[in-house]
């Protein structure tokens, strides 16, 4: 069986209140989705999905749908609506 | 010159770092923290955060674009993050270009863009003590795929 794959979670704004922890890593089965990595986090913060419409998921800096496969060492973000400016 | 930074905004920095002699006008913007909110609320002050490692590489995707769109100019953007008081500038730009109508359309381009793609979050504090975050208007919130 292949090992677990580790992904650094970065998140911001009202999801990182909502989170309590602006980082943390997350142990994922190989093959494991961005949205994988998200129902993890929904997991321990049920509240989170009431937000899920609105956030946007980067991968190592890019904006990326669900599907996106997940690599060991990646960086997810996890980025609300901006307010800049 | 591109950067965030917890550090006052000084605009007379960014003024020097687009001025050369190639250009017959400068413009300047600046956001700054106002007393009363959107909806009317009395405001203390602000608290930025940014994701810097997706931030800083799209102010300069839009500082590129707005080069390309109005040619000569030069740019120079920063953004403020952490605790910010009334007054105090949110973010600065300043724009050099040989002419002022490219200067001034390249300035409105280069805050409308950051205001709805670059990750940046805005927290008002209010008198009373109550936070909340504030997004800018809906539609224009959401950073896009590259």
């Amino acid at each position: 069986m292949a090992a677990n794959i580790s992904v650094r979670v970065l998140a911001f704004a009202r999801v990182r209140e909502l989170l309590g922890c602006a980082e943390w890593t997350l142990q994922l089965p190989p093959g494991a989705t961005v949205a994988d990595a998200w129902e993890a986090l929904a997991e321990r913060a049920e509240p989170l999905r009431a937000l899920a419409s609105s956030t946007r998921l980067a991968q190592n800096g890019r904006i990326v749908d669900g599907g996106a496969p997940l690599h060991d060492g990646d960086e997810v973000a996890l980025l609300p609506p901006v307010g800049g400016g | 010159m591109v950067e965030i930074t917890e550090s006052a905004l000084d605009l007379a920095t960014l003024i020097a770092a687009v001025a050369g002699n190639d250009a017959g006008a400068v413009v300047t913007f600046q956001g700054v923290v106002r007393e009363r909110s959107d909806d009317d609320r009395p405001v203390l002050g602000l608290s930025y955060e940014a994701y810097p490692a997706m931030a800083l590489p799209e102010m300069r995707n839009i500082c590129r674009e707005a080069e390309a769109a109005f040619p000569g100019i030069r740019i120079a953007l920063a953004h403020r993050v952490g605790e910010l008081a009334l007054g105090e500038a949110s973010v600065a730009i300043a724009v050099a270009a040989p002419h002022r109508r490219s200067a001034f359309d390249a300035c409105a381009y280069v805050i409308d863009e950051l205001k709805k793609r670059v990750p940046i979050w805005k927290e008002e504090r209010y008198v009373g003590g109550d936070v909340a975050w504030r997004e800018n208007p809906a539609g224009e919130n959401m950073p896009q795929r590259a």
